[in-house]
């Protein structure tokens, strides 16, 4: 699903954010990116959405790759990820139906689509009663689930979650991983950077950790021909 | 659309859609936009309105500037006609020969009538007017020539076609020379043509204020919603889905404030009237002061339209395009 090829970024100023970092995401995989902050997991995560492009290497979607995409083709590459953010980024003017419509709004999708695709994935979150509501009336996790909702109303193949648990207690991030897992059950690739390693241990997944721009070994790669962890020797 | 996943459709082209359906969502995409930000500016009542007051009053200057053009062109219309040519006969030509060449001018189709005044009633006419009586009368002759007075037909009494008649005219014989007293209206005319000038020039400067002003409104308005525009970005929104409100904020700015400037022109021309009516009566002519008719309206409307889009349009240009999701 995703693939990076020895990709690196390095920011205007020199800043280093990642160096020839490599990896592969395969179809409906669920994994954990973590790594300190400034480790450059954010970086990653922009690379795939294409808020940044890569200073050297190659990032591909599905094969497809996304040095080859033209900004003016950027959009339609974002409607195919659905993006959660830590902060969530909700509209404040808007109420939480018309925040998980949108993705829907901007492709264009008839009315009564919206509406039941909006309730399903509200359903989905366990919100549909707070779908009058504006955001700033809602709960932190609440908040959160509502942004969760609009990243999956297109059932987009791919999500992308930047630290969704970063302000939850506990009980909440483990619900939060919970809804993630039940997409991840339905097909959907899931990429989750996150620094809460307690939680990632609790959890059977596999995780890309990165150190200082570089990846680590990834413990639960194995080597089909030889048997071995990936890169022991190498 | 998707670029990534071939066949994986949204529910927007899952349907099959034939281009005329394409075609009618997006005029009503296009139209709902548009009724969508007529809202967002009824959402600040004050802002908008004070743009829409500082639209209305420089459209309102160059427009009114306009009418007065249209009015004292107007009115100058009518002096636009040289009434009469004079044409001062040869010395050698005796009072029969003149009277021969009246007739004769009579003739022409141009001409609508002829006078004759001999030497002996310009004499007369002179001695009354200057004040010179008595020096006159010291004189051992007359020395004022006898002259023919040519009215032209109404049809050709405009500067051009009278100037074409008097050259007709002094190829007579008994002519010497004639003259037709258009200087006053080349002067009007060249008046008026400044006037011209100088409103083009006002009007140019304040129609570009518009569009600054249009422009920095809608640059406010988006720095305003730069979270908004981010998000937009992040969920896959064209930057055209994202610009179109802008445009038709820009659009309604236009429309509104050249439908104020309108109103404006017309409530000074109600007001004005009486003052016309007053100096008309004096002068007992039947003018009437002439506002702004449909189709100067139109124009007016259009105009601030265009403007209203230009001015939104480089402001969506150069700014949206800076509002990126990365940059937090």
């Amino acid at each position: 699903m995703i693939k990076f090829d020895q990709v690196s970024k390095t920011y205007p100023g020199g800043h280093r954010a990642l160096e020839k970092v490599s990896f592969e995401l395969g179809k409906g995989e669920l994994a954990f990116l973590t790594g300190h902050s400034g480790a450059g997991k954010s970086t990653l995560l922009k690379l795939i959405s294409l808020m940044e492009r890569p200073s050297a290497g190659k990032v591909s979607i599905n094969d497809v790759d996304l040095n080859h995409i033209s900004n003016r083709q950027v959009p339609f590459v974002r409607r195919d990820i659905g993006i959660i953010f830590q902060n969530h980024r909700l509209l404040e003017r808007y109420n939480v139906f018309d925040n998980v419509a949108l993705p829907l709004v901007i492709e264009g999708t008839h009315r009564k689509h919206i509406t039941k695709r909006v309730h399903a994935a509200l359903d989905k979150v366990g919100l549909l009663d707070k779908i009058k509501c504006q955001p700033s009336t809602l709960s932190g996790g609440e908040q959160q689930r509502v942004g969760i909702a609009r990243a999956i109303v297109n059932s987009p193949p791919l999500l992308l979650a930047d630290e969704p648990t970063g302000n939850l207690d506990p009980e909440l991030s483990m619900e939060i991983l919970t809804l993630f897992e039940d997409f991840n059950r339905h097909g959907t690739s899931v990429l989750i950077a996150t620094h809460d390693l307690g939680l990632i241990a609790r959890m059977k997944y596999r995780s890309l950790t990165l150190e200082h721009g570089r990846m680590l070994q990834d413990p639960l790669a194995i080597d089909p021909l030889k048997g071995d962890y990936l890169g022991g020797h190498s | 659309m998707s670029l990534l996943f071939k066949g994986r459709g949204n529910q927007a082209n899952s349907q099959e859609k034939s281009t005329f359906l394409k075609l009618y969502f997006f005029v009503l995409t296009l139209f709902r936009h548009g009724v969508h930000s007529l809202g967002e500016m009824w959402r600040t009542p004050m802002a908008s309105l004070m743009t829409i007051l500082v639209l209305g009053l420089s459209l309102t200057l160059p427009t009114t500037l306009y009418v007065v053009v249209k009015n004292v062109q107007k009115v100058s219309s009518g002096f636009q006609e040289a009434a009469e040519i004079s044409l001062f006969v040869k010395e050698s030509i005796s009072e029969q020969e003149t009277q021969t060449l009246v007739t004769r001018l009579g003739l022409y189709p141009e001409v609508e009538s002829v006078s004759f005044i001999s030497q002996a009633q310009a004499l007369d006419e002179f001695k009354q007017i200057s004040g010179f009586g008595q020096a006159l009368n010291y004189l051992e002759e007359n020395p004022l020539p006898s002259v023919v007075l040519v009215t032209p037909t109404k049809r050709h009494r405009g500067a051009d076609s009278a100037q074409a008649l008097l050259e007709k005219l002094e190829q007579e014989r008994e002519v010497e020379f004639g003259k037709l007293d258009i200087e006053w209206l080349e002067r009007l005319n060249a008046l008026l043509g400044l006037l011209k000038e100088s409103v083009f020039t006002v009007g140019v400067l304040l129609l570009s204020a518009v569009v600054l002003i249009i422009g920095n409104t809608i640059r406010l308005s988006i720095m305003d919603k730069k979270e908004e525009i981010q998000v937009l970005k992040l969920v896959g929104a064209t930057n055209t889905f994202i610009h179109t409100p802008f445009l038709w904020t820009g659009i309604w700015y236009g429309i509104v404030g050249g439908l104020v400037a309108f109103i404006c022109v017309t409530l000074m021309l109600w007001w004005l009237e009486s003052a016309v009516s007053l100096v008309v009566g004096v002068y007992q002519s039947s003018f009437v002061l002439e506002g702004l008719d449909l189709s100067e309206l139109m124009l007016l409307l259009l105009l601030a339209i265009s403007l209203g889009f230009i001015g939104s349009y480089l402001s969506v240009r150069k700014y949206i395009r800076e509002i990126e999701p990365e940059k937090v």
